[in-house]
């Protein structure tokens, strides 16, 4: 177990330094002087040359990037060039939504996936699962920005239940933030929701046909106990896979909804950011988007090992991101049904 | 009364008969042995006393356990009945046992849920029985998880399992099938004790009549969902008075014609494989010492040569599938030579390989398994010739393609179909076509008949004596089937953890084996001639 963690953070640690010189160089490459940027269209190229110097722009390359990972790591991301604050200090108060925005999207997500998943895969074939199917089938088809609209119609417009966008600030209180929070959330949740729902039903299905379920029949144990006892764990690898995937995505990938609920997100600030070419702010963000791809995944790598004792075991068969003996097959099966449906889901919109 | 009665038992699914008019009857302490090739119903039977049918299946007639009509009997009680009163032992040892769960907690799960014993108190059962069906505290604690066990050992967890709570029925499906002869011998060993201490009836369903004829008192033979012959098992082996019993007899000890042996010693040899060994990476213990590398073949030493019939037998695990991934050049030795018609073809690029692959084919276990099930007949078969020097036109390939089908007993017109339309003798038929197209010299087949129906089997290894005879081809059988081994070989080698310990004319060492290993393989295998003497003496 020790050594399988050991590897994985290594793993994870390695990736993070690739990931940090990747990023530096591309901003690197990109067109545009930040210098220049921040003067404006008037400055003389001597105060630019100056700013440049202030600004440690003139400075080796590689004496640049040591510069700036050090900064990363005492969280010193430096200073937006359009907004001349601490860019630190703009993405903690956009954390304070993404992130409660994206754990809220998942838990709604799980909480609704795995009932749902496991009522078709119990009823395979049958008029339930063909209509909990169908209904995910709808909820990966339609735009999760439509869902959106309706939820303002309905609980804002209609009802006065919550407020149809903005966000008042934790300090307005966390019953009145959540508030805020509640309808993106669940705008995010259910076309994610269809999609591990059909993961978790094809997962349990073929976990189901496996002969230590007959096993557990045979003990006497009614279907349900086998279910839920028996199926549900062997059926967590492709769930676990898809659900690393799917909070990687909601941290980052919620522009649209940011933008139709009015929230201060981190989507929003990036988008503001790029076309504003406020580069170190965009940079700063990608940084700590790849940061929580990277930990989600050695998360979902060390709940592997918790579901699955045969990972603990050989810690020298565990190559690239998949544990392998089990069945590596059936994840990449899972992530590539993942894709489809959610490609599919976006050639509609 | 006996304990299980099934009457007039008649099963379809989805409108396709299944079984028809079965009748079944075991008493308490009685063996009852259901024997019959696959697909004759002896799952089926099996898995309507459990009432663990497909959705599709509807069961008509009466079963009745122990005074229980089965057939009418809800769910709830059924569940009440399944694991407490009938136990149920499967083939598949690998993947019968939950593998996120320990053996404690799946032992234990049953005799909770039947008990409603408490958690320590349910460990402490699943402690005794493990240690009764030979899993002792000191090597294998509860904490264990399945792929920590060997498939010997898995099949003692699954029997604890059915056992646990001393059903009065026991079924064991083809129990051993997957394992070697030495494992079986010791898990049949366990389930006749087991039958005896506790009086439980035991149904044991197998297609090997030689182990049936051994466990059981009386025998139910099945064919097409049909029972064909019932009665005690010396007298029915005996008398053979069923056409069918006595075809399944001949047929499980049927021996190829093979009209000369070859003569060893008299050619050049085909193959060469000298002082070969194979290391695989072992488990690391520490992050600090390298692993130790575990040995799997160690310094093997063996010639074919032309025409000439080998057997290699061992156990599972015994590193005899290793060496033979070796001689066919799909692994590389770390140590030694292999030289195929004195050619070196270790460490030489795969370019260079060709005309050694050319000659050397290979036949698998899994029918199955070995054919991409989206190809057609005449591309699978064809495959192999892509070896050629010169490609074939697409005529001569068809021509090509039937010549071989004609040879292993298939038409021209199988050509065009798909793996899925044919039996599975038939599709080891199609692999040993696949196999002799290039006209090899030699081919590798790796225990080509261990998952083939007895009658299939004879006729598979006449093939295969047959095209020894006609094109001279060259065998290396792998197998721990010690039959395979008597009906084709010439000579046998015996390997043991890696090493071979003994060889010699296939008739010496299987008649007088000097080993241990060899006389262990020996013992273990079970005789249809021996345990019809034996069964005679018991019952009279």
């Amino acid at each position: 177990m020790t050594a399988y963690l050991l590897k994985r953070i290594i793993i994870a640690a390695l990736t993070l330094v690739l990931a940090s010189m990747v990023v530096f160089a591309v901003m690197e490459i990109l067109p545009g002087d930040p210098a220049r940027l921040m003067l404006g269209m008037n400055a003389s190229a001597d105060q630019i040359e100056v700013l440049r110097n202030q600004m440690g722009l003139n400075a080796p390359l590689v004496l640049r990037y040591l510069h700036w990972a050090a900064g990363l790591l005492s969280l010193d991301f430096g200073r937006s060039y359009t907004y001349s604050v601490p860019v630190v200090d703009l993405v903690r108060e956009r954390i304070a939504v993404s992130l409660p925005l994206a754990l809220i999207a998942l838990a709604l997500s799980t909480i609704i996936a795995i009932p749902v998943g496991v009522f078709s895969a119990s009823r395979q074939g049958r008029a339930g699962d063909t209509l909990a199917m169908g209904a995910a089938q709808l909820g990966v088809a339609v735009p999760n920005f439509w869902f959106a609209l309706m939820l303002i119609y309905l609980f804002a417009v209609w009802l006065h239940l919550v407020p149809a966008g903005g966000f008042p600030g934790w300090s307005a209180g966390i019953w009145a933030a959540l508030k805020s929070l509640l309808l993106p959330a669940v705008a995010l949740a259910l076309p994610q929701a269809a999609i591990l729902a059909r993961v978790a039903r094809s997962a349990l299905i073929e976990v189901l046909n496996e002969d230590y379920i007959r096993t557990a029949r045979a003990k006497g144990l009614p279907y349900r106990a086998v279910l839920w006892r028996h199926a549900l764990r062997n059926a967590m690898i492709p769930v676990l896979t898809i659900l690393g995937l799917q909070f990687a995505f909601l941290l980052a990938g919620t522009i649209i909804i940011e933008n139709v609920f009015y929230l201060p997100g981190l989507g929003r600030l990036i988008f503001q950011a790029i076309t504003q070419r406020d580069l170190i702010v965009v940079e700063s963000i990608v940084m700590l988007l790849v940061t929580a791809v990277i930990l989600i995944n050695l998360l979902v790598d060390f709940s592997y090992a918790i579901v699955d004792p045969r990972l603990r075991a050989i810690p020298g068969k565990v190559r690239s991101g998949f544990p392998s003996g089990i069945a590596p097959k059936q994840i990449l099966r899972a992530v590539q049904r993942f894709r489809e449906t959610r490609n599919r889901s976006r050639g509609r919109q | 009364m006996s304990l299980l009665e099934i009457e007039n038992l008649s099963l379809t699914i989805s409108a396709t008969p299944i079984l028809k008019g079965v009748d079944l009857a075991i008493a308490a302490g009685e063996v009852v042995g259901l024997v019959g090739e696959s697909g004759s119903g002896k799952s089926m039977t099996a898995l309507t006393i459990m009432r663990l049918l497909p959705h599709l299946a509807r069961a008509k007639g009466r079963v009745a356990f122990d005074g229980i009509d089965i057939l009418g009997a809800s769910e709830d009680q059924m569940c009440a009945l399944r694991g407490d009163d009938i136990g149920m032992v499967f083939q598949e040892p690998m993947t019968a046992l939950n593998p996120v769960k320990t053996i404690g907690e799946q032992v234990a799960e049953g005799i909770r849920w039947h008990t409603k014993a408490g958690r320590a108190e349910a460990e402490e059962r699943a402690r005794k029985i493990l240690d009764r069906v030979g899993l002792p505290e000191a090597k294998f604690p509860l904490s264990r998880y399945p792929h920590e066990l060997s498939g010997g050992q898995r099949q003692r967890v699954v029997i604890a399992i059915a056992c646990a709570l001393k059903p009065k029925l026991l079924i064991a499906d083809e129990p051993t099938t997957a394992l070697d002869v030495v494992l079986q011998a010791q898990i049949l060993d366990l389930l006749r004790d087991l039958v005896s201490e506790n009086r439980m009836g035991l149904l044991l369903i197998s297609h090997d009549l030689a182990v049936v004829t051994e466990m059981a008192d009386r025998l139910t033979i099945l064919r097409r969902g049909e029972v064909t012959e019932a009665g005690d098992t010396a007298r029915t082996l005996s008398e053979q008075s069923h056409p069918y019993t006595r075809e399944l007899a001949l047929a499980s000890m049927h021996v190829p014609a093979r009209p000369k042996p070859h003569p060893a010693g008299s050619a050049k040899p085909l193959l060469e494989v000298e002082s070969v060994g194979r290391d695989y990476p072992g488990r690391r213990k520490s992050l600090i010492r390298p692993a130790q590398p575990i040995r799997a073949v160690d310094d093997v030493s063996l010639t074919i040569e032309p025409a000439q019939s080998v057997a290699l037998v061992g156990r599972s695990g015994c590193g005899k599938s290793t060496l033979a991934r070796m001689i066919l050049a799909l692994d590389k030795p770390t140590a030694g030579t292999i030289r195929f018609r004195g050619e070196p073809i270790t460490g030489k690029p795969e370019s260079a390989l060709r005309p050694a692959r050319r000659d050397m084919q290979v036949v698998f276990q899994d029918p199955y398994g070995s054919f991409d099930p989206r190809q057609k007949v005449e591309k699978l078969v064809a495959e192999p010739l892509h070896l050629l020097e010169k490609q074939p036109t697409k005529a001569e390939r068809r021509e090509m393609v039937a010549h071989a089908l004609h040879e292993v007993g298939l038409g021209p017109r199988d050509m065009d179909k798909y793996p899925h339309e044919f039996s599975g003798g038939q599709r080891q038929r199609l692999s040993i076509a696949r196999a002799i197209i290039t006209r090899p010299k030699l081919v590798v087949a790796d225990e080509p008949v261990s998952a083939l129906d007895v009658s299939i089997r004879a006729q598979i290894l006449d093939l295969f004596a047959e095209l020894n005879q006609k094109l001279g081809i060259a065998y290396l059988f792998i197998t721990h089937d010690l039959t395979v081994a008597r009906a084709m070989a010439d000579e046998v080698l015996v390997m043991h953890e890696g090493k071979i310990v003994e060889r010699g004319p296939a008739a010496d060492v299987l008649d007088h084996p000097r080993s241990e290993a060899a006389q262990a393989l020996v013992a273990a295998a079970p005789d249809l001639h021996r345990a019809i003497a034996r069964k005679m003496q018991e019952q009279g």
